[in-house]
């Protein structure tokens, strides 16, 4: 037997090339977990036919005495990167029935190292939302309490990893997306730098703030996974290499923002958790700077809506998806997208329509392009005087499934995952312990920012977070 | 905003809604707008919006057909996907 909760990537990797275990074997025993499990948490929208044959074929690389950091490790991909030739809908509706046509370049470069896929993950419909609620095909359960949620949008894909559901997965990244369902679920979510890791592939929710990144159950995985799928790529011209940016010396200086940890809507026990954190980083030798940042939500917002509603304008039931007949070319539009997009979609694909219409462009979309320019002005001066900011990764913790049913008050649990995103610069997720809700126990994260290109630093960070 | 607002959005992007959820949409969307209004508040006088303009297009040049640069698209995947067809074309409705 596999003892798949101490499992991590790099042990593996170990066993497989000693041969102590095979890659079927492996795969073997996911599938079993699978198959337990995943009806009560639906992690999985579903788990491929031929995740043995994958599982083979890595063994007959094993065999010829190939060796690669992912060759043979069984991987969750999110619903939304696509692999060719297998289904892919975005867990929305108007794609229920879509075939990839290509490989996304990270899948490309995850296949050249023989990784096996099991499945595609539950997420929210578009990578729309913060709880995985917003799914056409049913919520996705947190590990630790099958009552709430497990954050979002890639929510299947890190519940998948917290029930030894998958060694670890990819998710996607747009304003939390990856890091606030890693929280909630007890794992580790990187959200790489802009445009380090290829969106070729990947189905565009907010084109200027998605990035796809890895969910881990410790650092050196995702340090593993990040590798494994960064890099420069022709086919995105949004990509970068890894000398875009300077790299300045390391001060040992963490920023925390707390005017935002302080205001009302942080939860008591968080925010005590948080502190300790603060804490051990000052015994770790670190000097904590008060720094001030602005809350970013409403230019965050602003900016999806906009580009959600340009992003989605192409599912229109004519060239592929699904299609609703009407009298003429006009209703086939309203009935196909009317029928297809959930409610989430529908709101944010008219609130876009909204913020960029003539009249509110100035005011709204305008408006916020200058502020994200001004905000990542700041950004740099910030990143002059520390390495790393910290917060909080959510000001709350798991929620019960259906409990919020306003989405202005689910806008508000990404507070401090959003600006990562609308700067462009990297951030993590690391696991920071528990708080108790009704007997259960449930995860609780931080997140680290740092400067563009500096994924190393969080690494560093999270590596002696980790080992305290 | 009215409902007349939420209904002018809603054909702007092509999107059919029933009379109750155009109701929720309005009470949401009053509630979403007047937060995200906070950006006003945000300072940034003397910024213009910067538009970095470079050219992402590569010059042409030609592919083997079988050397591992070529697309290898399939056309028989793409085309299955089209909602109606005819001759192995994709079938939309008279436009005009």
């Amino acid at each position: 037997m596999i003892d798949l909760n101490t499992l991590t990537i790099t042990k593996a990797r170990a066993a497989l090339d000693k041969k102590e275990f095979s890659a079927v074997d492996l795969a073997s025993a996911y599938l079993e977990e699978i198959k337990n499990k995943n009806k009560e948490l639906n992690a999985y929208l579903e788990v491929y036919d031929d995740v043995l044959e994958q599982a083979k074929a890595a063994d007959e690389m094993l065999g010829r005495g190939e060796s690669f950091p992912l060759l043979g490790i069984p991987l969750a991909i999110k619903d939304v990167i696509l692999i060719e030739g297998r289904k892919i809908s975005s867990a929305s509706k108007i794609l229920e029935n879509y075939t990839a046509s290509y490989d996304a370049t990270v899948i490309t470069k995850l296949k050249k190292q023989g990784a096996v896929f099991l499945g595609r993950t539950n997420m929210d419909e578009f990578a729309l939302g913060s709880s995985t609620e917003n799914s056409a095909y049913g919520v996705t359960k947190n590990p630790y309490d099958i009552n709430r949620v497990p954050g979002g949008t890639s929510g299947g894909s890190a519940a998948a990893v917290a029930s030894q559901m998958a060694l670890a997965s990819l998710g996607s990244d747009t304003g939390g997306s990856v890091r606030h369902p890693s929280a909630f679920c007890g794992v580790v979510g990187l959200k790489p730098t802009y445009g380090r890791v290829s969106r070729y592939g990947l189905i565009a929710a907010v084109s200027s703030y998605d990035v796809i990144g890895p969910i881990t159950k410790n650092i050196e995985d995702a340090q593993i996974i990040f590798d494994a799928i960064k890099g420069n790529d022709v086919l995105d011209s949004t990509s970068i290499s890894d000398t875009t940016y300077p790299k300045a010396s390391v001060k040992k200086i963490i920023g925390v923002p707390w005017d935002l940890i302080n205001q009302e809507g942080i939860n008591p026990d968080i925010k005590e958790n948080f502190e300790k954190a603060v804490k051990s980083f000052e015994s770790l030798g670190y000097k904590i700077k008060d720094i001030k940042l602005p809350n970013c939500l409403a230019l965050y917002y602003i900016i999806n809506f906009a580009e959600v509603s340009t992003n989605l304008a192409r599912f229109d039931g004519v060239r592929y998806g699904l299609h609703k007949d009407g009298k003429n070319l006009l209703e086939d539009y309203l009935f196909s997208k009317g029928a297809g997009f959930g409610k989430e979609t529908r709101r944010r694909i008219l609130l876009g329509t909204y913020v960029l219409s003539s009249g509110y462009y100035d005011a709204y979309y305008g408006k916020a392009q200058k502020a994200r320019i001004a905000l990542r002005k700041e950004f740099e001066k910030i990143f002059s005087e520390v390495d790393l900011i910290l917060t909080p990764t959510s000001p709350i913790p798991p929620w019960k499934i259906g409990e919020k049913s306003d989405p202005l008050s689910m806008y508000l649990a990404d507070i401090f995952t959003v600006t990562a995103n609308i700067v462009g610069v990297p951030a993590i997720s690391l696991p920071s312990g528990f708080m108790e809700i009704e007997n259960k126990k449930l995860p609780l994260g931080i997140q680290f920012m740092a400067a563009h290109g500096r994924e190393d630093v969080l690494f560093e960070i999270g590596k002696k977070f980790e080992a305290m | 905003m009215n409902i007349k607002d939420v209904e002018n959005l809603a054909s702007l992007a092509r999107i059919e809604l029933g009379e109750d959820e155009k109701k929720d949409l309005l009470r949401d969307m009053d509630s979403i707008l007047e937060y995200v209004k906070q950006i006003e508040e945000m300072k940034v006088e003397d910024i213009e919006p910067e538009f970095q303009v470079h050219n992402v297009w590569r010059e042409d040049f030609l592919v083997d057909a079988n050397s591992p640069q070529a697309s290898k698209f399939s056309k028989e995947l793409i085309t299955e996907q089209f909602p109606d067809t005819q001759d192995g074309f994709l079938k939309v409705k008279k436009i005009l």
